[in-house]
């Protein structure tokens, strides 16, 4: 099939960008969605001009890296789908698609579609752990989990930290990513000693580091790759309030 | 064949593993016992670069920064948590015996040593049995989900090469699950001040001063600055080559370059030619694909394997009777069934492929069927063990794993050989540590399915946290900046090689050039392997890379974010090392393990190793461009696993 692109473009962060459209011929079906602007970009580096710069990796899901806005959507119109998983037989002969980068102001653009993620870092950097040294940990069977807890924290261990909830959020919200992570250390056992300070020091510095506020509107939850449910966010708020009733340093 | 002359120069150099005296369930008490340690107090005036940041990347920079190192850690991603040890399906092994099935240390170690057909070295092998019990209580005091039983234990599944049942797992993304955990704590340790991350930065070079490892040349993946950054010590955790054959599992930004580049600055690669291929892979669909995607071994445990009998049998898979398939796997290995290692896995399907048995629109695939399973346990059973997988399958083929089989095909997932290393992790540059699997060190000829995560933790959280403090304590470890002379030399290099690729000008991608490597490896050092065949590739190699310096296109100055630089740079790397894998595999006159070498067969098509003359590692020492390398060997001793005739029958 035969396809026309939109693609944003801009040089550096402090470039104005515009979009380019870009024609792609012989569009196989079972293309990626990410191996057709592969193709898009081996044309026009045989031709010497700059290649669409975007970010992905493991090109199957897993690894968070891809990070494309397809016709408005994070990830496009395939639910439960990395945009590396989408494949071309999700579209028609004849389509126009627009192609732009994950826009929060706490993920700047840093070429074309690449932006900056680090603020997921210093997130899990504030609290998103287990304090527990190499070395220092009890035999493995001496902490029992039940099976449907365990269940439910990996459910919500599932995520992959791409962004594509803060993207799709109108208020550029990270609730969806921090509810996550608190769900999963607040569920499991190991993490009940650090509960009330994780969830604290999480929280403020989602607002610090400029991701807006939940309002409710599920749409992290409509585009996330791994179905990750907003009752995560539910949980980081009652883990929330707790925190607040019984002390952040508990 | 034998008896004709050898093609690389043979290199006398004595190779010193440093393995510690003793019995073999000793040898690491001992190691740690006899090793010189660092006051706490001392440990923040030490830095230490990591590159790398996953599995043996990642856990070593936590226990460093734990233990109170100044620790720099570099990684090419956005982010640490996207390494690709993050894509590791199936499971990680550890000698719990918590199914109480008859499995032990020995039993881990054995099985190990077996796997890897021989050519593994036996210390490093137990000591990793030995470990496997510690990252698993590590992991879990992490709060990585594992699987449970309902009574709150953890639960297990099998995996290939072993009749116990020793694979920790959770659901399709144990990799995902442990490298989350290292990364946790890693971060924990950002958080504290003793870890400075820097993502999106690539190593280019290694920096040697008085023969010692003290620093990297590493690029600014977003400004294109080539900035200096000077250490103590070095550890690469940069993971495997299997990209130098263009279509592998790996991630697609997985390279070569940082273990390449510390070869041509003297550390010695070892067993190169040791390449994996998995069995169960999506086959390729068409030229456009830009890589290949696993599905885990452990759907081994539940699908049966099979080609229809006849040749050019057309009809679709649920259309052919049972007594015209031939579950070639269970017929061939009645003991092990379905579950064989890898490489004898990928060898089967290969084999009933070339006799024209092969399924699929290109005959190169073979079907995993889950009727049987589906039939025995129920649809809802298979779909909690592997939906995940079976999900992925069916977005890639647009077909449906539940109603009709799988096809599948072998493709290369990960490389055994890397830089070399002794006991201690430390390769031939003093002060240059090797972790994962960067190194070459645990897995012989063969690495057993769930055992890269369990080698990447276990060098990661455990060994090079116990090693590197003896090196330090014990070397002479002047104050030195990044002004000094070395650094210098290798900012030059680094600017030049960058110069000269964006100077070509030409109308060639380096995807393109890439591609023929990867075709030209696959065709004549994959699978099968053939003294006429490896020296068509040792031929064809040199033409190539001539072909990339003259036509290859990179546009842009280099002074910004460039994906093509990045990745023209790493293709460069390939065309380089691609020729050192066929050599390496030419000059290993027998079969073992993933490198089999079709005139060293036994009767019944098995591998055929040569113990007299092989029973050694390969370690090839740079010796210039252009040069031939040189074949260093350290000799194998086995005193308790005794090389046998690998049988799975």
């Amino acid at each position: 099939m035969n396809l026309t692109l939109r693609v944003w473009r801009q040089g550096g962060s402090f470039g104005d960008g515009r979009m380019v459209p870009y024609e792609a011929r012989d569009v196989s079906p079972d293309m990626s969605f990410l191996e057709l602007l592969d193709v898009v970009n081996e044309q026009l580096i045989a031709g010497g001009e700059p290649p669409v710069v975007f970010d992905s990796d493991c090109r199957e899901g897993i690894c968070g890296m891809c990070s494309l806005v397809v016709n408005g959507v994070p990830h496009g119109p395939d639910r439960g789908s990395t945009v590396c998983q989408l494949h071309m037989r999700k579209f028609k002969d004849g389509d126009t698609i627009t192609v732009e980068p994950w826009r929060a102001a706490a993920f700047p653009v840093q070429r074309d579609l690449v932006v900056d993620r680090g603020a997921f870092d210093r997130l899990i950097a504030s609290g998103g752990y287990v304090s527990v040294n190499t070395g220092s940990a009890p035999d493995g069977n001496a902490i029992l989990v039940a099976k449907d807890l365990a269940e439910a924290a990996m459910d919500a261990a599932a995520c992959i930290g791409c962004g594509a909830c803060v993207a799709a959020c109108k208020n550029a919200s990270a609730s969806l990513f921090v509810g996550a992570k608190v769900s999963q250390l607040a569920l499991l056992p190991q993490g009940h000693p650090e509960r009330a300070s994780r969830v604290t020091s999480m929280v403020q510095t989602m607002d610090a580091l400029g991701f807006g506020n939940c309002s409710n509107e599920a749409e992290c939850e409509a585009v996330c790759p791994k179905e990750i449910s907003i009752a995560n966010i539910g949980r980081m708020r009652r883990e929330y309030l707790r925190a607040l009733v019984i002390g952040p340093g508990r | 064949m034998n008896g004709a002359p050898r093609i690389a120069p043979a290199g006398a150099r004595q190779l010193d593993a440093n393995i510690p005296s003793g019995p073999i369930p000793e040898k690491w008490d001992r190691c740690r016992f006899d090793s010189k340690l660092v006051n706490p107090a001392n440990r923040r005036k030490f830095t230490v670069i990591i590159v790398g940041t996953g599995l043996a990347g990642g856990a070593a920079a936590a226990t460093l920064g734990e233990a109170g190192y100044n620790v720099l850690s570099f990684c090419i991603q956005d982010s640490p948590r996207r390494a690709h040890s993050i894509a590791a399906q199936g499971g990680i092994n550890a000698a719990k015996n918590y199914r109480n099935d008859g499995d032990s240390i020995t039993r881990l170690f054995y099985d190990t040593v077996k796997g890897g057909d021989y050519r593994a070295r036996e210390a490093n092998v137990h000591r990793l049995a030995e470990v496997s019990v510690g990252i698993i209580d590590q992991s879990v005091a992490q709060g990585v989900p594992f699987a449970r039983e309902y009574g709150g234990l953890l639960d297990n599944r099998s995996f290939g090469g072993a009749q116990v049942s020793r694979t920790f797992y959770a659901r399709g993304q144990t990799g995902q699950q442990l490298l989350l955990g290292a990364y946790q704590a890693m971060m924990r340790q950002v958080g504290a001040g003793t870890v400075k991350l820097f993502p999106r930065y690539e190593m280019l070079d290694l920096v040697v001063v008085d023969g010692r490892a003290r620093g990297i040349i590493a690029r600014n993946l977003v400004t294109g600055a080539i900035e200096r950054f000077q250490a103590d010590a070095v550890l690469l955790a940069t993971g495997g080559y299997g990209n130098a054959y263009f279509l592998s599992t790996n991630a697609v930004n997985s390279n070569a370059t940082a273990i390449w580049r510390a070869y041509k600055r003297g550390a010695l690669f070892a067993n190169p030619c040791f390449t994996q291929i998995h069995p169960t892979c999506i086959p390729v669909s068409g030229e456009h694909q830009s890589k290949l995607t696993l599905m885990s071994e452990s759907l081994r445990n539940d699908g049966r394997v099979w080609v229809p009998k006849r040749g050019g049998d057309t009809r679709p898979a649920t259309q052919i009777p049972e007594d015209e398939r031939d579950y070639y796997l269970e017929r061939r290995y009645p003991a092990f069934g379905n579950l064989v290692p890898r490489d004898v896995a990928s060898r089967a399907a290969k084999a009933v492929c070339d006799e024209g048995r092969g399924v699929g629109e290109t005959g190169l695939s073979v079907y995993l069927d889950f009727a049987e399973s589906i039939g025995r346990l129920g649809e809802d059973v298979i779909r909690e063990r592997y939906g995940n997988l079976f999900q992925m399958y069916e977005k890639i083929t647009d077909e449906n794993p539940y109603k009709t089989p799988m096809r599948i095909y072998p493709a290369i997932h990960y490389t055994m050989g890397g830089l070399w290393v002794d006991y201690n992790l430390m390769s031939t540059v003093p002060g240059l540590f090797v972790l994962g699997e960067a190194n070459f060190s645990d897995h012989g000829a063969n690495r057993l399915g769930a055992s890269a995560l369990m080698q990447g933790l276990a060098d990661g959280y455990f060994v090079a946290p116990a090693t590197l403090p003896h090196y330090l304590a014990g070397a002479s470890l002047p104050r030195i900046s990044t002004d000094h002379d070395a650094f210098r030399e290798a900012e030059t290099a680094v600017r030049s090689k960058i110069d000269r690729l964006l100077a070509v000008k030409g109308r060639r991608t380096p995807r393109d050039i890439h591609r023929t490597l990867g075709r030209l490896l696959w065709d004549n050092v994959g699978m099968g392997r053939t003294e006429e065949r490896l020296k068509l590739a040792l031929a064809g190699i040199p033409g190539l890379r001539e072909e990339f310096w003259a036509t290859v296109s990179v546009p842009g100055s280099g002074a910004e974010m460039s994906q093509v630089l990045e990745y023209a740079g790493r293709v460069a790397d390939y065309l380089e090392l691609g020729e050192l894998i066929a050599l390496d595999a030419l000059e290993r006159r027998e079969s073992c393990g993933g490198h089999f070498r079709e005139e060293y067969q036994t009767p019944d098509n098995e591998a055929l190793r040569d113990d007299e003359s092989f029973t050694h590692v390969a370690a090839w020492e740079y010796a210039g461009d252009g040069a031939l390398p040189v074949r260093n060997v350290e000799p194998l001793a086995f005193e308790y696993v005794k090389p046998s005739q690998r049988s799975y029958k």
